[in-house]
Order: structure tokens, then C-alpha cells, then sequence
């Protein structure tokens, strides 16, 4: 009989090895809904993971992944603090839609002022945007003790709504021909947020997001703040014992991942986006919490996690052309990911036993 | 007239023996105490007769014939009852809800009502079956269990740490039902280390230690010392007082009332009382009365009017755990694990929980970790933490060395005030013993201490003054000279005055 029993310290080899053995329980299962599909599975596997990285379109694919993985990085070093302590923001698409709109506006009302001003203050606002949204389920939290996780999650609806609102009326592009989204920042030199090197796909929030990994890195683990989130999560009495307001630890959490998220947004919108339209929001606000969990809250594996978050999104972009796969099944096997790194999450605390039956 | 034989039982847990080779008898219509300090092997004991765990080797026999539970409910078909320290109530529901909920077939309400109410006073038992459990104190909650077990009619009754929640008065009437019980040829199987109230209920007992049966004695014959003494294996020493000047007045508490917000807690109403330097005051009290309440009201985890507690010159109701701690009130409440300490961190850790700021274990908010370290060294070095390292994660503890941690780490912080619920709940007696030391040295140092304590043994071995809290009230402090046991009782049932 297999057994679980509790190890008296949680295991440091298990908790590197859990995500690997995720992404391994990910490719069997994956394969066998390939096979279903009927695609070679090794195939498939080979151009999830292999090709965007050293196939032979990989020059191409390479910058890809880095534009895909740094918002999803951004936001999910956001998240990773709020999940530490408790708290529950699911609702960062709507701060990263909210980030974009309310920063990429900023830049347009100031059209065609061509200062270095305009960009910083942009960033600015659109962290500000995320901020402030994520500030609505943090004061109805801690006024009314409302859920986080619905009202943020609603709110992501609310957002969009809001940006399908603007695009089609104020923020409209009035050389646009009606279409429904703004003028494109690539015309709007001092908004416009460039590839830096060509090819490489590193924009200023690539930039940004390795900065914060290592920010997010020294607060977890050096800082007191980072103690106070961790103890807020693992033993709320306790950092209540040690003067850590819950409100204010509530405060904290969803407005740093809103603005994270809002941040993200900002870049995505100036750079890879290039315009707000109706189909801007893409899920890395959703796709960001499968990161947080799979590089374990922590910052360095975010980052890993995050690389390899793109990789299959790049990846799923090539099944879905050279296979012609449907969309949902990169999906699936995505959030496949995050089961499988729950269910072998159990192997930190527990180790399994087989012993012969107790018998009676 | 032997009812149950219990031979050469051993149990092991991994590497770790808790019972090895146990043999001891419990005769018919006999009260037979077992004796031992924590981790001695008395629980599992008795959970492997009530069939919780099964023993490795050794067998037991009841009545005569082979008894080898597999499970609590064989237990129980064989006549074997137990009332475990923690109760397993639900305070939504009635008495009689309770008790039909633990029952295999439960008769109507009305009869099993009934049932009740004929038990009940025939041992002197007074419940109405028709309360809510949440509404009941603590002793009438333990009346709920002990009614529980008599509807079964049991052979053997297995109690473990009766006494620790009730008042004087309460333990006396606790008493008179457990010796009907026994007149009428129920066995009774009592754990506790209250050796005074070993000497006057049990016939017999048994005494473990390190997993070992060490010796069977009579109370009766022995003092509590002596007993004390056996099980710990050594010569015990008491601390020594040494009755002092008390020095200006530290914390001075005035008119502090709280409502409280949970529906089944306790508010403070208009609780008065200064701490001198060099002043242990104890606080007795049932468990519920409000003792939880006036620990967060003191340590700021709940805050209040900011003029009713005043720290030296400071009023500090309004000011937070830290600001507190800066100014020299330090705390350490009765849960262990998940308020005093973080289970899932290390010792180290822990010591950042209430010692960043005071120990300054860190520089502008960034934190030292190697003075952590150091930190949580010195108090296992100075307390006799028993522990792998520093590095340990906190629920790897067991209860003792975790109170010698948390007391450890609170002390050796020098506090001006320092304020204590249950010092010494689940720490072995030689433990116990040195930190009541410890909290004497704290006020010969000039520090303003206040116990808290269910243990009124404790409160008169080591306070200067003594008072009482009931339904959120403080009985007025008075000098624990002339304190009778039989004043405390009145207070603790609520008596304002005496």
C-alpha cells in the first residue's frame, strides 16, 4: 500500500524538483491528447518546446519569447507577494487592461508632443491605472470584507468593457476610419516603446522586468517586508502577534500586483501591441497566475517559469499553424501545467511510503 | 478483581519507542492514576486501549478475555469510555444535539433528553440538555462529555487532564461524581500532574517514565514531591522568592473595557490594575473568561481607548505590537504554535516575529540574518531548547522546547512589563520549574510581570498579588498572602465580593 507521510521539514530538493517533474507529467499527459487528435505526439512535443528555442526558425521565435515572457514575469512577481500573504488578486488582466488604457491615454492627450517627458509619465500612469483598480477590491476587503477573488475577477469584465468603450468612442483614432481602436504609438515617436535591439524582441519592459526580478528577489529574502508577507500567509495570528496589520498587508498586496500588472500593460500596449484595439487583452493577467504558482511565489523561478510559459505560448503558436491544432489544446495543455505542479506540489511536505498492509 | 491487564505492550513511531514493555493492571471499582511528564508514553497508552493506535507487541485483556481493539468503536462495545482534554463539541448545537450526535443509534430527542436529566442527577452532574453547547462554560462543556460517556454505561472510564479547566469548586463536585462512579464498580482510569489531586481521589497509580512503567505507588503514602520526583527521575528545586520592594508603578490599566466580536467570546468590561516594578501579579481564571481578550487588548493586537492602558508615562491603547515592544512590553500568549510562533519557519525566523525591531536584528528594514541566527542560538543555549539547530522549523518542536523557545525569546529581550498566558500549559515539570525561575528573576531585575494561568498552584508558587478574571471582569488585586483556595474558587465562579 502506498502511503503518505508528513516530513517534519518541508524537502529543498522536492520543492526544485516538483516543477520539472510538472513539466514532465505535462508532456505524457499533453502527448496522449495529441495522439487523440491525431497528431505524432513527439512531434508536437518537439515544436512546443523545442523549436522556439534552437529549431530552425529560432532566430525568429527567440524574441518572441522574450515578449511574451516579460509581462508575464512583470505581473507575476506581482502576484507572488499578495499569494504569499493570502491574499487573492485574480484579477490582474483587468489592471493590466486598465494599466493600458489609462497610461496609453495619457500619452495620447498629449499628441504629437514630442518630449522625453511624455514615456516616463505614461509608465506612471499606467501603474497608477492598475493601481487604482486594484485598489477597488482591496477597500471593499477591508471595508466590507468582500472577497477579493470575485470582485477582482469581475472586475477584469468591467475593464474590458471599459476599454471597448473607449476605443469606440474618446480614444478613437480620428484618422482611423472608424476602425475601433486608437492611433498606433508606432506614429507617436515620444510613446512608442521600441524593440531596442533588433531581434532580440527586448523592449524598455524587458528592461524593467529583470530589474524587478532582482527588486522582488532582495525584498522575499532580505527584506522585513518580505518576511511580514510570507508570515501573513503561513501564520495569520502570528503576524498579527508581530504588528502586521492585515489591511494594511491587504493594501499592500493588491495594490503592488495592480500596479505590476498595470505597469505590464503600459509596455504592451506602446510596444508589442502597438495600439489599443478590442482584442489587446490577450490572458497574460490569468496566464500570470499559473507563472506565480509553477516558479513557486518565488522571484528567480517566476522568471524561469515565465520563459518557459512563452516558450509554450511561441510553441502553441507553431502547432497551431504547421499542424493545424485548435487553440483550445495549447490552452489545455497549458493549464495542465499548473494541475500536475498542485498535485506533485504534496511531494514538498509529504514522502510517499509503500509498506504492506497494516493487518488487522 | 482485575478489569483490565494490559501486558508488555510496546509501540514505536519510527525510530522513536513511546511505550516499551508496559505491564500494569486496573482492578475493578478502583481510580488508578497514571503519572508522567510529557512524552512519557501516557497518551499513547491510553490510545491504544480506546483502540486508537494498536500496539507493535504485548497484549491486553478485559474481563478475563482477550481485548485487542482495532478502533475506538470496539472500544467502546467492550465498555471502555473516554473524555479527552480537547473537547469535541459543536457550540451551535444543543447538549442533547451533541450527545445524539455521537451516539450509534440515538433514541428521540425527548427521551435521550430525558436520559440526561436522569443521569445527570444521579451523579450529581447539573445540565440542561436543551442549552446550546456555545453558551455552557468551560466545566459544563466537560459535564457534556462525562454524560456522553455514562449514557454508555462503561466499565472503564478513561479521563485525561480532567481538571485543568475547572475551579476549585468544580473539581470537588468533579470529584464527588467520580467517586460514586467508583463505589458503583466503574474503573477509572485518571491522567493528570496535579499531585495534590492524585493524593485525594486515586487508590492507586502507575508512573511512566521514558516510555517505561517506573513504579506503582499509593498517593496516598506519598507526598507530592516524592511523586513528582519519580517521574522525573532527579531531586526537583523549587524556585525561591525572595520577597521584595515593589518599585514605581509600569503598566497601569484603567477602566479598559472591549467588546469582542466574536459571538462566543468574552468582553472586557472596566478592567483596573497597575503593575509595580519588580511586581508578579497572577491572574486566575476558568479558560473563556476573557483571558484571550486581555492578552491581544494588552499586546495591541486589539486596540482600545488610548488613555486605559498606560506604559510609564505613555498611554499606548492606541499604539500597535511594535511600538509597544519598542517601549518595553513584551508578551507571549498561550498558543504556541500559529500566534506566538510560525510553525512552517525556522527557529530563526521566529525570532524576527517580536525581535526585529527591539533586538534591532536588521538595518532599515533589511533583515540580519546572521544576528537572527544568534539570536535564536542564545535563547536554545539559556533555555535548554532541545532542538537539531537553529534551522529547524518550529512545529518540528515539541510543545515544551517550543514554550522554552517563545519564553526564551521574550525574556532574553529585557523587558520592562512582560505579560504571560500559560507559562508552563503541556512543559514538564523540571521545564516548568525553571521558567517560573526565570519569571522571578525577570521581576527581581525590576520588570513588571503579569501571569496569566488555569494553574492556581503556579499563580501561588511564584505572584506577589493575585487576582482574579471572570465574564470579562477583574477582581481587584490583593496581596496572595491570606488567599485561600476557597476565596479563589468564589472569585473564579464570578463572586465580586469576598
Amino acid at each position: 500500500m502506498i502511503r503518505l507521510e508528513p516530513r517534519t521539514n518541508p524537502s529543498q530538493a522536492m520543492i526544485i524538483l516538483t516543477p520539472i517533474l510538472a513539466v514532465l507529467a505535462t508532456m505524457v499527459v499533453g502527448g496522449i491528447l495529441f495522439v487523440t487528435l491525431g497528431k505524432n505526439p513527439f512531434e508536437a512535443i518537439r515544436m512546443i518546446f523545442w523549436d522556439p528555442l534552437l529549431g530552425e526558425h529560432a532566430f525568429y521565435y527567440r524574441g518572441q519569447i522574450l515578449v511574451k515572457a516579460a509581462p508575464l514575469i512583470m505581473i507575476a512577481l506581482g502576484l507572488s507577494f499578495g499569494f504569499r500573504a493570502g491574499i487573492w488578486n485574480i484579477g490582474a488582466e483587468g489592471q493590466f487592461i486598465m494599466g493600458a488604457v489609462i497610461g496609453g491615454a495619457t500619452g495620447l492627450a498629449l499628441y504629437p508632443l514630442n518630449s522625453f517627458i511624455v514615456f516616463p509619465l505614461m509608465i506612471v500612469m499606467g501603474a497608477l491605472g492598475g493601481f487604482l483598480w486594484a485598489m477597488i477590491p482591496a477597500f471593499l476587503k477591508i471595508r466590507f470584507n468582500a472577497n477579493e477573488i470575485l470582485v477582482s475577477l469581475m472586475l477584469v469584465y468591467v475593464a474590458f468593457n471599459f476599454l471597448i468603450g473607449m476605443v469606440t468612442g474618446p480614444l478613437r483614432n480620428p484618422d482611423g476610419f472608424n476602425f475601433p481602436e486608437s492611433r498606433s504609438f508606432q506614429d507617436f515617436p515620444a510613446a512608442h516603446n521600441p524593440e531596442l535591439w533588433a531581434g532580440t524582441g527586448i523592449h524598455l519592459g524587458v528592461l524593467f522586468t529583470l530589474g524587478f526580478v532582482i527588486l522582488a528577489y532582495i525584498m522575499i529574502t532580505r527584506h522585513i517586508f518580505g518576511f511580514n508577507v510570507r508570515l501573513a500567509g503561513q501564520a495569520p495570528r502570528a503576524a498579527k502577534f508581530a504588528g502586521v496589520s492585515p489591511n494594511k498587508m491587504i493594501a499592500i498586496c493588491l495594490g503592488l500586483s495592480g500596479a505590476l500588472a498595470g505597469m505590464a500593460g503600459l509596455f504592451e500596449v506602446t510596444g508589442p501591441a502597438g495600439k489599443l484595439t478590442t482584442t489587446f487583452p490577450l490572458g497574460y493577467g490569468f496566464t500570470a497566475i499559473i507563472v506565480a504558482f509553477l516558479g513557486r511565489l518565488h522571484p528567480i523561478g517566476i522568471l524561469l517559469a515565465g520563459l518557459l510559459m512563452a516558450v509554450t505560448y511561441v510553441g502553441g503558436d507553431i502547432i497551431q499553424s504547421q499542424l493545424s491544432l485548435p487553440k483550445a489544446s495549447i490552452q489545455v495543455f497549458q493549464g495542465m501545467l499548473l494541475f500536475f505542479l498542485l498535485a506533485v506540489d504534496v511531494l514538498v511536505n509529504f514522502r510517499l511510503r509503500i509498506s504492506k498492509r497494516n493487518s488487522k | 478483581m482485575t478489569l483490565i491487564a494490559l501486558n508488555n505492550l510496546t509501540k514505536k513511531y519510527g525510530g522513536v519507542i513511546a511505550n516499551n514493555d508496559i505491564t500494569f493492571k486496573v482492578d475493578k471499582g478502583e481510580i488508578h492514576a497514571l503519572l508522567g511528564e510529557n512524552g512519557a508514553g501516557k497518551s499513547t497508552l491510553v490510545k491504544m486501549i480506546y483502540g486508537l493506535v494498536q500496539p507493535d507487541i504485548g497484549t491486553m485483556m478485559l474481563d478475563g478475555e482477550s481485548f485487542a481493539p482495532t478502533d475506538p468503536r470496539a472500544s467502546r462495545v467492550r465498555g471502555i469510555a473516554m473524555v479527552f482534554q480537547h473537547f469535541s463539541l459543536f457550540e451551535a448545537l444543543s447538549v442533547a444535539e451533541n450527545i445524539a450526535l455521537g451516539m450509534e443509534n440515538p433514541p428521540k430527542t425527548d427521551a435521550l433528553s430525558n436520559q440526561i436529566r436522569d443521569v445527570s442527577l444521579k451523579y450529581g452532574l447539573m445540565l440542561d440538555p436543551n442549552r446550546l453547547v456555545g453558551n455552557l462554560s468551560v466545566g459544563e462543556r466537560q459535564r457534556v462529555e462525562i454524560i456522553r460517556c455514562l449514557l454508555q454505561d462503561p466499565k472503564l472510564l478513561i479521563m485525561d487532564e480532567p481538571t485543568s479547566v475547572l475551579t476549585p469548586q468544580e473539581v470537588d463536585a468533579l470529584f464527588t461524581t467520580l467517586r460514586r462512579l467508583r463505589d458503583e464498580g466503574t474503573s477509572i482510569l485518571y491522567i493528570s500532574h496535579k499531585l495534590e489531586e492524585i493524593r485525594t481521589l486515586c487508590n492507586r497509580a502507575t508512573i511512566l517514565r521514558h516510555g517505561k512503567v517506573i513504579g506503582i505507588c499509593i498517593p496516598k503514602n506519598e507526598t507530592a514531591k516524592s511523586m513528582a520526583e519519580m517521574m522525573v527521575g532527579s531531586k526537583l528545586k523549587t524556585p525561591q522568592k525572595t520577597i521584595t520592594n515593589f518599585g514605581l508603578p509600569l503598566l497601569i490599566v484603567k477602566d479598559l473595557s472591549l467588546r469582542s466580536t466574536d459571538p462566543f467570546g468574552t468582553s472586557l468590561k472596566d478592567i483596573t490594575f497597575t503593575i509595580r516594578a519588580g511586581e508578579v501579579m497572577g491572574v486566575a481564571g476558568v479558560a473563556g473568561n476573557g483571558q484571550d481578550e486581555l492578552m491581544l487588548a494588552l499586546s495591541g493586537e486589539v486596540l482600545t481607548k488610548a488613555n486605559s492602558i498606560q506604559l510609564e508615562d505613555n498611554f499606548i491603547g492606541q499604539t500597535g505590537p511594535v511600538e509597544r515592544r519598542l517601549q518595553g512590553l513584551l508578551t507571549a500568549p498561550e498558543e504556541r504554535l500559529g500566534h506566538a510562533a510560525a510553525p512552517e519557519m525556522n527557529l530563526s525566523e521566529n525570532t524576527l516575529i517580536s525581535g526585529f525591531q527591539r533586538q534591532k536584528l536588521g538595518r532599515r528594514g533589511f533583515v540580519n540574518k546572521l544576528g537572527a541566527a544568534a539570536f535564536a542560538e542564545k535563547i536554545i543555549e539559556k533555555f535548554d531548547v532541545r532542538t537539531i539547530s537553529v534551522g529547524s522549523a518550529a512545529k518540528s518542536l515539541s510543545g515544551g522546547n517550543l514554550q522554552k523557545f517563545v519564553m526564551g525569546r521574550e525574556i532574553l529581550q529585557d523587558p520592562k512589563v512582560f505579560i504571560v498566558n500559560q507559562p508552563t500549559w503541556g512543559v514538564d515539570a523540571a521545564a516548568a520549574a525553571f521558567i517560573r525561575q526565570a519569571l522571578l528573576e525577570l521581576a527581581l531585575g525590576g520588570a513588571g510581570v503579569l501571569v496569566i494561568s488555569q494553574d492556581l498552584d503556579e499563580l501561588m508558587e511564584i505572584s506577589d498579588t493575585f487576582t482574579v478574571i471572570s465574564e470579562g471582569r477583574l477582581s481587584a488585586p490583593r496581596p496572595i498572602k491570606g488567599v485561600t483556595t476557597e476565596t479563589i474558587g468564589l472569585l473564579m465562579g464570578g463572586s465580586k465580593e469576598i
